[in-house]
């Protein structure tokens, strides 16, 4: 193994690295402390070679591996986009902070029943999804993220978790059918699975039947996935089942990588931003995305248990993903792309941040909570960060974020669309307000226990992904510009076609 | 032929889809099932059915012969076939599990997610 074979591979380490690992942890099951070492080196090192990979695709546009030396027809290949690479290195940091706070919260009965060769299953899954150029293979990463995401669920066993996975498991699976129907509808037309191919295939002709019968039948099975209206209901009856980093875990990385399926799906084959899309496509997901965004957090403010609200969040957040999708300019797609990224990230620090609040009033309600800001101010100042941005208060990543989607709705003449993420927006902010007083400010009830010391690890995990909220802020041109170009390599004929105007001129 | 074919996928999705609405869970994942059989069956039909020769390259070329197949559904329907086992068995593990921990098979019996953190209840269990 030399160093060439390194670099020349490094579309393949990212998914590599975790399912090696997964398979050694599972042979050290009840070796806690080492399965733990190895689990946490795994994970930094899929960090470190996503953002090798990265760096290659910065300076080679894509960087591809075709399996057993098999051309793109015949063999699967990995091709990773700045997109996909992007993507990848969000997951790795969303892992590290999940594995640091494991240390804490996942203790022996947890790593026994399987925590870690589960979790590196999924995060392998993930980053294949990520990584993959073959659309049959990305059906197969779905499938192995979802039996990762069943196990990981019911950790404890308990009837909730059952009972959670049960529909989570079910509903999925049927997703997973309808996806897998439309590939192969989309094999019957293009003759190719190749994402690459199947794009060259279609463009340019006008939609035959089984294409659009296709779009839909993925449309459903992405936004199925993805926890878009009115097919999101699987989310938040099951999320807040699994134990924190569990939870965390998922939220962050499973409807993200969705939505990321459905972008590449949708814009690269379909060609949703030329105009030569099936009919109806951009409407549907219009729609699709103003429901969610008002749904998810209309029911997140009217829940009383922190998990629910995290988990319905996360449904209101992918609706503004959806937003900028439908948007159909390559400045939604840039927006969506950033948007992807902090979500990820942010996510997975709230529902951390809701098991460190746990961990330090021995409840996961409300209205038992109170009182942290004066007993727990450290841990009160990083969540303020973590909170501040999900409502969208700048300097913070999710104020750009939801800035971008709304400033490219308003140029491509969304109004509708624009207005709603508006209004859910303050919606958003109204929730998080309330959670803050009623966690922080308000006199804490009448304790059996005092308030518990909340461990260095969950306040280092809290630490990763603050610092990434503040920072994906603070310097946001540059990561804007990457999701520019990001998003114009995924859109056909953006990078070939001179006369089209730069993807910068577009964009805010 | 081929219409055949795609009615009798569409009979057995219609018969899956129906096993799925039931209450019973076991139902459910014997509709899962064969709705994974439905596709399995359209995606053989992706193919093209027709007499053809088998997907073998002679020794004398390199390419396919015109004759042949496309080898790629096949390919696909033995992975997929595989997936939906390895799912089936999964779905069969959880709900074996989920009748010891709420002695019931009757999905709207089974509330035990719900209610943990219903927003309607006084206060929360932990």
């Amino acid at each position: 193994m030399n160093a060439s074979f390194l670099v020349d591979g490094a579309a393949v380490w990212p998914v590599l690295v975790p399912l090696a690992a997964a398979a050694i942890t599972l042979l050290l099951r009840y070796h806690e402390t080492v399965q733990r070492s190895v689990m946490e080196a795994a994970v930094l090192l899929m960090l470190a070679s996503s953002v090798l990979l990265l760096g290659r695709v910065i300076s080679f546009d894509t960087v591809s591996v075709a399996f057993g030396g098999w051309g793109a027809p015949f063999g699967i290949t990995f091709v990773a986009d700045r997109l996909g690479a992007l993507g990848s290195v969000a997951v790795g940091t969303a892992a590290l902070a999940v594995a640091v706070f494991a240390r804490a919260d996942i203790r022996s009965r947890r790593r026994r029943a399987g925590f870690d060769p589960m979790f590196l299953a999924m995060l392998a899954a993930v980053n294949g999804a990520f990584l993959t150029g073959d659309l049959f293979n990305l059906y197969v990463w779905f499938e192995l993220m979802l039996i990762a995401a069943v196990g990981l669920i019911t950790l404890d066993r308990r009837a909730a978790q059952l009972d959670g996975a049960v529909r989570y498991a079910t509903l999925s699976i049927l997703g997973a059918s309808f996806i897998l129907l439309g590939i192969g509808l989309l094999y019957a037309e293009t003759g190719t699975l190749d994402l690459v191919r199947m794009a060259s295939e279609v463009a340019g002709r006008p939609p035959t039947v089984a294409r659009t019968a296709a779009a839909f039948l993925l449309l459903a099975g992405f936004a199925l996935k993805t926890g878009l209206f009115p097919l999101f209901f699987w989310l938040p009856s099951s999320y807040h089942t699994a134990p924190t980093s569990v939870s965390a875990a998922l939220a962050g990385l499973l409807t993200k990588v969705a939505f990321y399926a459905s972008l590449r799906v949708f814009v690269s084959v379909f060609g949703l931003v030329d105009g030569i899309a099936v009919p109806g496509l951009a409407t549907a997901l219009a729609l699709v995305a103003a429901a969610t965004m008002l749904v998810g957090v209309l029911a997140a403010n009217a829940q009383t248990d922190i998990r629910r609200v995290f988990a319905y969040q996360v449904t209101g957040q992918v609706g503004y993903l959806a937003a900028g999708l439908s948007i159909a300019s390559l400045a939604g797609i840039a927006a969506a792309i950033y948007y992807m990224v902090h979500t990820l990230l942010l996510q997975t620090g709230l529902f951390l941040g809701e098991g460190a609040i746990a961990r330090a009033t021995g409840s996961h309600d409300l209205r038992r909570a109170g009182g942290l800001m004066r007993l727990r101010p450290r841990f009160a100042a990083l969540y303020a960060v973590l909170l501040l941005s999900l409502a969208g208060v700048p300097p913070f990543s999710g104020f750009w974020s939801k800035f971008m989607v709304i400033d490219a709705a308003f140029r491509g003449g969304s109004t509708i669309i624009a207005l709603i993420a508006l209004a859910a927006s303050f919606l958003t902010l109204y929730g998080m307000s309330n959670l803050w007083t009623q966690v922080f400010w308000k006199t804490p009830p009448e304790r059996k226990r005092a308030v518990r010391p909340i461990p260095p690890a969950m306040l280092a995990a809290l630490t990763i992904l603050a610092a990434c909220t503040i920072g994906m802020g603070l310097f946001v041109e540059p990561v804007t510009r990457f999701a520019r170009h990001a998003a114009a390599q995924v859109t056909p004929g953006t990078e070939r076609v001179p006369s089209m105007p730069p993807p910068a001129a577009e964009a805010p | 032929m081929t219409a055949t074919y795609a009615l009798l996928a569409a009979i057995l999705a219609g018969c899956a889809l129906y096993m799925i609405l039931s209450r019973n869970l076991v139902r459910m994942m014997l509709g899962l099932s064969l709705l994974a059989t439905a596709v399995n069956l359209m995606l053989f039909l992706t193919g093209r059915i027709g007499r053809m020769q088998p997907p073998i390259i002679p020794d004398s070329r390199t390419t396919l012969p015109q004759a042949a197949t496309d080898p790629v559904p096949q390919a696909l329907i033995l992975t997929a076939i595989v997936i939906g086992f390895a799912l089936t068995v999964t779905l069969t593990v959880l709900i074996v599990r989920t009748y010891r921990a709420h002695g019931t098979l009757a999905s709207d019996a089974i509330r035990a997610a719900d209610t943990l953190g219903d927003p309607l209840r006084p206060e929360s269990k932990r």
